[in-house]
């Protein structure tokens, strides 16, 4: 089977027509008859009691058509925000789940809360009432600091859990990792942060509600990743609407990078004053609005420690974290600094044992969620700068020290002591591959000549694995998923021969419509310019679990490959009838059905045709149309990887640190369209790269006030700020999915935080220094070449 | 945004006319900061009195001593001027970095002058230039024009019309920008200029001010190294989430030194 347009091609993206010439359809772009217009009133306070909210006495104003509040809500019955796992701590405790209101009630816990929703005919009336909407508050202390926040005398933000403390969960084996630790040559350890960041699509999030009184339906248009898990958690959860009375749509979507898969109070809010006022109901968040009111990412402090032998064999690792949870629990967050993150301290290395303890807390912060990598950066960043720690101090060579713990190519399948077993991969065979492109050896060089000119420079390596493809629903159950895990896709054969495809993925700038496209053309022999994705839409697509966790690929294009397995072994049937031949004698390939070792065939489209007009049709054993639908469950995640090397010059007179080269060689499984996965990956290495050198998201620490609150202040990475990249695959195959594929998503970020502060570290190693928080921003990196050269001086 | 009255005047007395009269009256040149700040609701001006259009106050004329420069005339204008990048290259380089392409095809000269932002780029240039503000009444020097956060020398419903830069012997600006905004963390602007020399700050204080200690070090030996251990005391810059006041400081003395070793080398007249 192959097709000029199938997997491997490295085919111009079909969506791109319509987004390069202004044809795109967005929520925010969408005007429905008798639509007013919502805009949210929201705290300015971090933490504060709600004394009143005059509602009445702007429900007079211009336009103004109603005003709502946390009150409403209750009056009306409507649920919180559900969570979407819960994750089980030590000796089997819960975590605790407050109620999350859809707007406050009674108290605000971060500033940016919905605390009232005002409607009007125009955007402009609803902000004038909004504005003059007066909110008498009662402020309280805040608990802003993760670390701050579990101090006993913090301010707590739910009296029914103390300490602010959602959760003590714990991986691994403590017992047998102490006793890996006792008979050490060497400890290697580090305390680090991981910075917070605030997560920016180009789209900022908007949505509409409409409800029909006339029959009951109601429909959400909404920014979202996966519109069918909106469905049921609002639905069933939130609002109590029957399913089939609910249908989600998430048209295009301008960039999601996981921060658009969480159910938002705002679609709850639109889809139920809807059915309030009668009326669609509209909202479109402002980019600053968005800081406020978008979960954030990251934000852990952690301890780690790593056991050697006296040969550098990692021999046990001891990881304490604190994770920000923010106020409340959005969609994943319990999820992410645990199954996401622990269970991936194992990294690509055969360290065999482990032990990992994880506190969860809860601050006057914005809900903090799955963010491109979602835990993986995070434990990518304590394993690999641990690694570079310990190669320093036992003066191993940092490649060298990596190849001596790498888990062989052999050896997979491979258990790891945190629950995982990678199913393939071969990490020195990247390794060896990266070292090559980035040319590793001539680094001295290269060194010596930014010298001359009066520059550090430093280069940086990762190798590094991660789990995706989410999920074996079974393993997740026991992990604490609340929801299957499978993806559905269903090819309908029109009876031209053409195809429309509907998955429960959604893309919103993967280019599943070009890639999912080339799957089918490569399976069935059809270009893609005769097939069409359909996704996004509940009441055209069977079902979906969503786009997030690099998982659209690796669970929704293999449930497409499983339907088209069905579309063949019925074409099969019909080719058979039609050519007098046994079933068994008949092969499909090159978009023909064919009798084995003859001339005999008959091409896709006759086999369309005959399926709607069965005129000559075996209709007793077999219905007409060709029409099939997959669900499909993965045994296991995916597990890509790869080795990232990045090099940087800084400028110590400013501090300013440029990242002048950068080499990623990942194994992402079989690749379907290589300059998609190559833009995946560039795209996820700035994002990294963003992470490492650029974003920070600063609350100030008494009042719980975002102080990067825009654009001006929160520093996103620019063109200009990267290098041109040099990307390459080293592919070994999913051993367990049908297509091979591993997923790409995702790589770029897990690798790139921990590659670049590697460099940052190495180039400023002759200073004594062993690490540096991220990001390394002139002012940082400044403050420690000075003060590292103030004591020099003092010395 | 909230409703305003929106006037075009047709010349500048009508334009001063209309600001004292009104209510709260803000001027419309390019509107960078203006619009931007309504938008937000930060302010909300009854009257908008729109100067854009207004004859005369676009334009740049370059005369035997001096670059006269409109209020109006937008940052591309200046960058892109044959003439400016003849005879004040330092100034041309300036306006063809300040924020981006659109910015610089909107902003004018005397709106960010009057609007003295102390992370904006023109004020080093006008201070450190030793520039004359011409506005509708009368002239001021740039020495006694800076005077504070957003805050200048001119008088409510006082209007510039141009500003006179003498072109120097030689004048360098190099700017360290904000990694988040791009604006002037700090940028240092050094002019040899017929009435000596002068170093200009903007970005790290309140607004800009000359750094009279590395004026009188540079007036004794113009070079990098004639720097060396001079600085700007932190107390009073600016701090915030990506600089702190002593890394201002500091950054002062890197870029000064830069702008210096541009001069030096010929790399700006």
């Amino acid at each position: 089977m192959s097709s000029a347009t199938g997997i491997g091609v490295p085919l111009r993206r079909k969506e791109d027509k319509r987004f390069l010439t202004g044809r795109g359809n967005y929520v925010a772009d969408m005007k429905l008859a008798g639509m007013v217009q919502a805009v949210f009133v929201r705290s300015p306070h971090a933490h504060a009691l709600i004394k009143g909210i005059d509602t009445a006495s702007v429900m007079g104003m211009d336009g103004v058509v109603a005003v709502l509040t946390g009150e409403d809500l209750a009056t009306d019955g409507v649920g919180g925000i559900p969570c979407g796992w819960g994750i089980t701590g030590k000796g089997g405790v819960a975590m605790k789940e407050p109620p999350h209101p859809a707007m406050a009630q009674g108290k605000v816990r971060h500033a940016g809360e919905a605390v009232a929703m005002v409607m009007a005919e125009t955007l402009e009336q609803a902000r004038e009432a909004a504005e003059a909407l007066v909110v008498d508050y009662d402020p309280l202390p805040a608990a802003v600091g993760v670390l701050d926040a579990m101090h006993s005398s913090a301010p707590q933000l739910f009296d029914d859990v103390p300490g602010n403390l959602c959760y003590d969960w714990d991986v691994g084996n403590e017992r047998a990792t102490d006793a890996a630790f006792a008979k050490a040559a060497h400890i290697s350890s580090i305390s680090l942060v991981n910075n917070r960041l605030i997560p920016n699509a180009m789209e900022p999030r908007a949505a509409i509600g409409e409800f029909n009184p006339g029959t009951g339906d109601y429909t959400l248009w909404t920014t979202s990743q996966n519109p069918h898990v909106i469905k049921l958690l609002m639905g069933n959860f939130v609002l109590n609407i029957p399913q089939h009375k609910l249908r989600v749509v998430a048209p295009d979507v301008g960039g999601g990078f996981g921060v658009k898969s969480f159910h938002y109070p705002e679609e709850t809010l639109v889809t139920w004053a809807s059915s309030k006022i009668r009326r669609p109901v509209k909202w479109v968040c402002e980019r600053s609005e968005g800081f406020l009111s978008d979960a954030h990412a990251r934000d852990h402090v952690t301890t780690a420690e790593l056991a050697l032998d006296e040969d550098g064999k990692f021999l046990g690792l001891r990881v304490k974290t604190v994770a920000n949870m923010g106020a409340y629990l959005s969609t994943f967050g319990p999820n992410i600094p645990s199954n996401l993150y622990g269970l991936l301290l194992a990294g690509v290395y055969t360290t065999p044992v482990i032990y990992c303890e994880v506190k969860a807390v809860f601050t006057n912060t914005l809900p903090v969620d799955a963010y491109r990598g979602a835990g993986r950066p995070e434990a990518t960043f304590v394993l690999e700068r641990l690694v570079d720690i310990a190669a320093t101090e036992m003066g191993i060579a940092k490649d060298e020290i990596r190849r001596r713990n790498i888990i062989p190519k052999e050896a997979y399948p491979y258990q790891t002591p945190v629950i995982m077993e990678y199913d393939s991969g071969d990490p020195a065979g990247c390794l060896d591959k990266a070292l090559e492109a980035a040319d590793w050896a001539g680094f001295a060089d290269r060194k010596a000549a930014s010298a001359a000119e009066g520059k550090l420079r430093g280069i940086g390596l990762c190798t590094y694995i991660e789990a995706c493809g989410l999920a074996p629903s079974r393993i997740a159950g026991r992990l604490g998923a609340r929801a299957g895990l499978y993806e559905s896709a269903a090819i309908r054969v029109h009876p031209t021969g053409d195809i429309s495809v509907f998955t429960g993925s959604h893309t919103h700038g993967q280019g599943h419509e070009t890639t999912f496209a080339q799957i089918v053309s490569e399976q069935l022999g059809v270009p893609v310019d005769k097939i069409d994705i359909v996704h996004g839409d509940t009441a055209k697509v069977q079902f979906g679990m969503g786009t997030y966790a690099s998982r659209s690929l690796a669970v929704g294009g293999v449930a497409l490959a499983k339907a088209g397995d069905k579309i063949i072994a019925k074409g099969k049937k019909i080719a058979a009838h039609m050519l007098e031949a046994s079933e068994s004698d008949i092969e499909f390939g090159g978009g023909e059905f064919r009798v084995a070792g003859t001339d005999r065939a008959k091409s896709f489209a006759e086999i369309a045709l005959a399926a709607y007009v069965p005129h000559d049709y075996p209709l007793e054993v077999m219905e007409p149309g060709l029409e099939e639908q997959a669900f499909y469950d993965p045994v296991n995640f995916t597990f890509p990887g790869g080795a990232h090397i990045a090099e940087v010059e800084i400028d110590p007179e400013t501090g300013v640190v440029d990242l002048v080269a950068y080499t990623a060689v990942d194994d992402v499984g079989t690749v379907i369209n290589p300059l998609v996965v190559d833009g995946q990956i560039h795209g996820g290495i700035a994002q990294g790269v963003g992470q490492a050198l650029f974003e920070n998201c600063v609350y100030d620490d008494e009042s719980g006030q975002l102080l990067s609150g825009s654009f001006m202040d929160y520093c996103m990475p620019r063109a200009d700020d990267l290098p041109r990249m040099t990307v390459a695959t080293h592919i070994t195959a999913c051993a367990h999915n049908a297509l091979g594929v591993k997923g790409c998503g995702e790589v770029g970020t897990i690798g790139s935080p921990a590659t670049v502060m590697n460099a940052v570290v190495d180039a400023l190693a002759h200073l004594g220094v062993t690490h540096v928080d991220m990001p390394a921003s002139p002012n940082r990196i400044w403050r420690i070449i000075h003060n590292a050269q103030s004591a020099m001086a003092a010395e | 945004m909230k409703d305003f009255v929106y006037h075009r005047p047709s010349s500048l007395d009508e334009a001063t006319g209309l600001l004292a009269g009104a209510e709260d009256a803000k001027l419309l040149a390019g509107g960078m900061t203006l619009l931007p700040t309504m938008k937000q609701r930060l302010a909300m001006p009854s009257d908008i009195i729109d100067i854009s259009g207004l004859s005369g106050l676009s334009g740049i004329t370059v005369t035997a001593d001096s670059v006269e420069i409109g209020a109006a005339t937008k940052h591309a204008a200046v960058a892109s001027s044959a003439e400016v990048q003849a005879v004040i290259p330092a100034l041309a380089k300036l306006a063809g970095g300040i924020g981006d392409p659109q910015v610089r095809n909107r902003g004018t000269m005397g709106g960010s002058v009057a609007n003295s932002d102390p992370a904006a780029d023109y004020p080093a240039a006008v201070l450190g230039l030793g520039a004359t503000i011409v506005t509708d009444r009368r002239s001021i020097d740039a020495d006694s024009f800076f005077t504070g956060l957003f805050e200048t020398a001119l008088e409510e419903d006082e209007i510039i019309t141009k500003i006179v830069f003498p072109i120097p012997e030689a004048a360098a600006y190099v700017k360290f920008p904000s990694p988040a905004s791009r604006y002037a963390l700090v940028g240092v602007f050094v002019a040899k200029t017929k009435g000596g020399l002068r170093v200009a700050v903007t970005g790290a204080g309140p607004c800009a001010f000359r750094a009279t200690d590395f004026e009188t070090a540079l007036a004794k030996e113009f070079s990098p190294t004639a720097l060396a251990g001079v600085t700007v005391p932190a107390d009073g810059l600016n701090a915030d989430i990506h600089a702190d006041a002593e890394y201002r400081a500091h950054l002062v003395g890197v870029t000064a030194r830069r702008a210096v070793a541009e001069i030096a080398n010929g790399g700006a007249a």
